[in-house]
C-alpha cells in the first residue's frame, strides 16, 4: 500500500470539502445533508480543508477516555495526530446510531467501527486521491495498520476534557440555557403508587413567578427563576392518595423467594453436578444476598426540551440518544423526523439513571407549558426515583473431592427477568400515558460460575417475574453480585480445604492470560501462601479473579484490609489490579476507569443499599445512602497488560466485578467472619 | 468575562472595582420592583445581584446572574461539595450559604483560581494527574483544596483526605486528586 504523508492527506483534504464543520449546536438546515447511514463512511469522518478531522459518534463519553481513545485509533488509521481529531458525540442529527453507550462497549463496539470507516478513507484517499466527498461504504476488509507500527494507539494523550473540567470552562449540560427558557421542579408523590387528590395552590403564592403544572398525577413548579421554582416544588402543599404495596427493603430476601418465577433457566450444565454434590466428600452450601442499588449520580438528572409544534430538542445527558429520541417521540407524539435528541456531558451516569426520565419530565413540562423547560431533579427525585441496579440472590453448593479439589458446583440465581419493549418513563406513568413496562437488568446472568476447571457444573436461573422497584443497568450489571457469591464461596471451599486460597484456584488453571494476572496482582501485594484465617487476627488479605463475562477482559484484585476489634469499621489498606482488556489504546485512561471500578465498588460493597418502606424510598440523600469517602480510600496499584496483538475488550466495568469477593474474602482472613450479605458496613468478631 | 443574559431572571449590575455604577442591566420578570441588592466581589471583581429572597442561596445567584456555572448543584443539602466556593478565602458551600451572607465578602470561584492557559498549581496538578472523570465534583475538590492549601501550605495525605472528608467523588477517581493535591502542596 502506498503510503500517505500527513502533508499528502491535509493537501488532499483541501479538496474535500465535506462541510459537517458543525459543532453539536448546529442548526436544523446545517444539518439536513448529513450522513447519518452507519454504513457510509461520511457518516463517521469529515475530513476539513484545514486537515483536521471530525469523527461522529452515537456513543458517548460520560468521564470515561471515549474523547481520546477514539481520537487515538482514528488518528492511528489516518496517519495524523490525535489532537487534529475532534468529536461530535451523541446527535441524533449528526452521528450515525450505532447504539446507546453501555456494556465496556465504547471501543469494541463503537470505536473499531469508527476504525473501519477511517481505515476505508485512507485507502481511498491513497488511490483516488482528493474528492467532494467520499460517498463510500465503509469496508469491513479495508487493511488495518499492523498494531507493531503503532505510534498514537497505546500511548497515554491526556484526555481533552480534563482541563475544562478543572477550570471550570466546560459546559456541562446543567449550565446550558435556551432563550426563553423556564425552570421545573418535579413534585413527585409521597408514595410511589399514589394519586395527586387535591392541590393548594395558595401554599406557594408568596413565590414571585412560580406556576403550578398538573397533568392527572404528574406534578411540577415552572418558574423564570430557577430559585423560585426550587422553592415552589418544596413548599407546594398536595394531597395524596395513601399507597402501601412495596415489600419493604428489611423483607426483601423472603420476598423475592417469594415472587412468582416467570421461567427457570439452565445457564450453565457441565457433567452431573447433583450427582457429583453427592459423591463428594465434603459438601458446602451457602447463600448470597446482593442489595438494590443505585446510581447515585452526583448531579441530580437534568434535561431542557423545547417542543413545538413543527420540531423537538432535546438536551440530554442520556447514555442512549437515538433510543431516546425514538421513546419520547412516540410516547408524546413529537414531530417524526424534526425531534432531535443532543447529548450534552453531565455527571457520571454509570448505566441507565434517571436521565431520560428527566428528559421525558422536560418534554412534558415543554408540552404543557409551550415553552422550552429545564429540568433538574432535586437530591431526594435522584436518589429517590433512579431506576435501581436489582437485588440479586444466590443459592451455592458445592463439593470437595478427596484430595480437597472442588469436584461439583451449583449456583441457583433469583433475578429479575426480561420483558420486551421499552422502559417505563416516570412522566408517563404519572401523566396516565399508556406506555411499555418493560424490564431490562442487562445480562445480570453472566460470572455466575467459577472460572476453574470443575468438572460438574450447574448454574440455574430463576427469572423473577417482578421486582418491587424499577430497574435498569447499573455498571456491570449483576456481575458484581455474581462474582461476589462465586468468588467468596470459592474462598470458602480453600479454607474448607485448608489451601492457599491463591494456590487452590491455580490448580489445574492452563490459560496464560489468567494465569498472568493472578501471578500479577499477588505478587504486587507480596502474597504469601497459607490457608485463611489470618493467625493475627485483625489484619488481612483477600483475594478474587473474574473472567468478565466468561470470554472478556482477565482481572485479578487482592487487598488488605484491617478491621477494628471495638467498632467493627473496615479500613482497605492496599489494593493491587492486574487487568487484560487486550489491545490498550490509552494505558492511562484505562487505569483511571479500573481505580474508579475498583472504588466505586469498594463503595458499593461496604455501603450501599437503597432501602424502602411500604410507600417509597427511604433512602433520599448521602446521609442514609452514604458512599465511601476520602478516608476510606486504599492505596490502589492498577498493573495493565496491554496485547497490541489481540482484540480490545472494552475497560469501563470489567474491574468492578471481583472487588466485593477480594474485600469479603479479605474480611474473612482477617477475623474468621464470612460476609455473604453486602453491604458490609461493619464486622463483629471475637 | 462576565456576561449578562437578558433571557435570564434577575439583574445584574456590574462595577468596577474602583469605579461607581458603570452599567446596569435590569430585567425583571416577577415584575417586583426593587428588590434587594447584594453587594460583593467575585474574583476580584464588584458584582451587585438583585434576589427576591435574602435566603437564596449564593450558588443559584452565581449560576444563574452571573453566568459563573464551575459551582455545580449536587445536593442542596451541604453533603457533597460539588457546590464549593471560598468566602473571604476559605470554603464554603455555596448551595447553603444565603445570598445575604456573601454582601461585603469576597467570593473566589473555580473561575477566578486560573484558567486552561494560565491554571492555579492546583488546576494544572489536577491536569498533570488526569484527576477527573465525569468532572462533576472536581470544581469543589479543587477549591476545598485551595482553601486547605491556604491554610495549611503543606499537608500530609492524611490531612488532604480528612479535609476532602466532605466532597463525593462517585467516579472513584481519589487517588489521583490526592495525589494531585500533594503534587500541588509541593509545586
Amino acid at each position: 500500500m502506498q503510503k500517505l504523508s500527513r502533508r499528502d492527506l491535509i493537501r488532499a483534504s483541501a479538496a474535500i470539502v465535506v462541510g459537517f464543520s458543525l459543532g453539536t449546536r448546529a442548526n436544523a438546515q446545517d444539518t439536513a445533508a448529513k450522513s447519518l447511514d452507519p454504513d457510509q463512511v461520511d457518516s463517521f469522518l469529515a475530513i476539513h480543508r484545514d486537515g483536521s478531522v471530525t469523527v461522529y459518534m452515537s456513543r458517548v463519553d460520560v468521564g470515561t477516555g471515549m474523547l481520546i481513545a477514539i481520537p487515538q485509533m482514528v488518528a492511528e488509521e489516518l496517519g495524523i495526530p490525535a489532537e487534529r481529531i475532534s468529536v461530535v458525540e451523541g446527535d441524533t442529527a449528526l452521528t450515525p446510531d450505532t447504539g446507546g453507550t453501555g456494556g465496556s462497549a465504547g471501543l469494541t463496539r463503537g470505536g473499531v467501527e469508527i476504525r473501519q470507516a477511517a481505515a476505508t478513507a485512507r485507502r481511498a484517499l491513497d488511490k483516488s486521491g482528493p474528492a467532494d466527498r467520499f460517498n463510500l461504504r465503509s469496508d469491513p476488509k479495508a487493511p488495518l495498520k499492523d498494531p507493531s507500527t503503532y505510534t498514537v494507539v497505546g500511548k497515554s494523550l491526556p484526555r481533552p476534557d480534563v482541563p475544562g473540567k478543572c477550570t471550570g470552562r466546560t459546559a456541562y449540560l446543567q449550565d446550558h440555557t435556551v432563550p426563553g427558557m423556564l425552570h421545573g421542579r418535579v413534585v413527585r408523590p409521597p408514595a410511589i403508587g399514589a394519586k395527586l387528590l387535591s392541590v393548594d395552590e395558595a401554599s406557594i403564592k408568596a413565590i414571585p413567578g412560580a406556576r403550578i403544572v398538573r397533568s392527572g398525577n404528574f406534578l411540577a413548579i415552572v418558574a423564570k427563576d430557577e430559585w423560585a421554582a426550587v422553592r415552589g416544588a418544596r413548599e407546594l402543599k398536595a394531597t395524596w392518595s395513601e399507597w402501601k404495596e412495596l415489600p419493604g427493603s428489611d423483607r426483601l430476601e423472603q420476598h423475592i423467594r417469594d415472587t412468582p418465577i416467570d421461567k427457570d433457566q439452565s445457564i450453565v450444565g457441565k457433567g452431573d453436578a447433583k450427582q457429583a454434590l453427592n459423591a463428594s466428600a465434603k459438601q458446602l452450601k451457602a447463600t448470597y444476598f446482593w442489595p438494590f442499588q443505585s446510581h447515585a449520580s452526583l448531579a441530580p438528572c437534568c434535561a431542557i426540551a423545547d417542543v413545538r409544534d413543527d420540531s423537538a430538542t432535546i438536551w440530554s445527558s442520556t447514555q442512549g440518544t437515538h433510543a431516546l429520541r425514538n421513546n419520547l417521540t412516540k410516547l408524546f407524539s413529537l414531530p417524526a423526523g424534526k425531534t432531535r435528541v443532543i447529548f450534552m456531558p453531565g455527571a457520571g451516569s454509570y448505566g441507565g439513571n434517571g436521565n431520560d426520565d428527566a428528559a421525558a419530565d422536560a418534554v412534558l413540562l415543554s408540552k404543557l407549558v409551550h415553552s422550552p423547560v429545564r429540568v433538574q431533579w432535586m437530591r431526594h427525585d435522584e436518589h429517590g426515583w433512579d431506576p435501581k441496579g436489582p437485588a440479586q440472590l444466590l443459592d451455592l453448593r458445592a463439593g470437595l473431592d478427596a484430595n480437597g479439589h472442588i469436584s461439583a458446583w451449583e449456583t441457583q440465581m433469583w433475578v429479575p427477568t426480561t420483558t420486551p419493549g421499552v422502559r417505563a418513563f416516570i412522566a408517563a406513568d404519572l401523566a396516565g400515558i399508556d406506555q411499555d413496562h418493560a424490564q431490562s437488568p442487562g445480562g445480570v446472568m453472566n460470572n455466575a460460575d467459577p472460572p476453574y476447571p470443575v468438572p460438574h457444573v450447574s448454574v440455574t436461573a430463576h427469572w423473577v417475574k417482578t421486582t418491587p422497584l424499577k430497574i435498569s443497568n447499573l455498571r456491570a450489571p449483576g456481575r458484581i453480585g455474581n462474582a461476589f457469591a462465586v468468588e467468596s464461596f470459592t474462598d470458602e471451599l480453600a479454607a474448607a480445604a485448608g489451601a492457599d486460597p491463591v494456590a487452590f484456584r491455580l490448580r489445574g488453571m492452563t490459560d496464560p492470560r489468567a494465569i498472568a494476572v493472578i501471578e500479577r496482582a499477588t505478587q504486587m501485594i507480596g502474597w504469601q501462601p497459607r490457608p485463611s484465617p489470618n493467625p493475627t487476627r485483625g489484619v488481612g488479605r483477600g483475594f478474587a479473579y473474574v473472567r468478565y463475562n466468561q470470554a472478556l477482559n482477565y482481572i485479578a484484585i487482592a487487598m488488605e484490609v484491617a478491621v477494628d476489634g471495638k467498632t467493627g469499621k473496615i479500613a482497605v489498606r492496599r489494593v493491587t489490579c492486574a487487568h487484560d482488556s487486550g489491545l490498550v489504546v490509552n494505558p492511562d485512561a484505562l487505569r483511571n476507569q479500573v481505580e474508579g471500578c475498583i472504588v466505586q465498588t469498594l463503595s458499593r460493597t461496604i455501603h450501599e443499599e437503597v432501602k424502602f418502606d411500604q410507600s417509597h424510598v427511604t433512602s433520599v440523600d448521602w446521609a442514609s445512602y452514604p458512599i465511601l469517602t476520602f478516608p476510606e480510600v486504599p492505596a490502589i496499584d492498577v498493573a495493565v497488560l496491554n496485547h497490541p496483538e489481540l482484540p480490545i475488550l472494552g475497560a469501563g466495568e470489567g474491574a468492578t466485578a471481583p472487588v466485593a469477593a477480594a474485600l469479603g474474602n479479605a474480611i474473612f482472613d482477617a477475623t474468621g467472619v464470612r460476609l455473604r450479605r453486602a453491604p458490609f458496613r461493619t464486622v463483629a468478631f471475637a | 468575562m462576565y456576561c449578562s443574559h437578558p433571557h435570564r431572571y434577575g439583574s445584574l449590575v456590574y462595577h468596577r472595582a474602583d469605579a461607581d455604577v458603570e452599567k446596569s442591566v435590569k430585567w425583571n420578570v416577577s415584575g417586583e420592583a426593587n428588590m434587594p441588592t447584594y453587594n460583593f466581589q467575585v474574583n476580584g471583581r464588584a458584582v451587585s445581584v438583585e434576589s427576591w429572597d435574602p435566603s437564596q442561596p449564593l450558588l443559584y445567584l452565581l449560576r444563574n446572574s452571573l453566568d459563573l456555572h464551575a459551582a455545580k448543584f449536587g445536593c442542596g443539602l451541604g453533603q457533597c461539595g460539588a457546590c464549593t466556593v471560598l468566602l473571604d478565602g476559605k470554603p464554603v458551600r455555596s448551595c447553603l450559604t444565603p445570598v445575604s451572607q456573601a454582601a461585603g465578602r469576597k467570593v473566589t470561584t473555580l473561575e477566578g483560581l486560573g484558567t486552561p492557559e494560565n491554571p492555579d498549581p492546583i488546576q494544572a496538578a489536577f491536569i498533570a494527574e488526569q484527576a477527573s472523570q465525569c468532572g462533576y465534583c472536581t470544581n469543589g475538590m479543587i477549591m476545598s483544596a485551595r482553601g486547605l492549601l491556604n491554610q495549611t501550605p503543606h499537608p500530609s495525605p492524611d490531612q488532604v483526605k480528612q479535609s476532602l472528608a466532605g466532597n463525593l467523588c462517585r467516579c472513584g477517581t481519589h487517588t489521583r486528586i490526592l495525589a494531585a493535591v500533594m503534587k500541588a502542596s509541593k509545586a
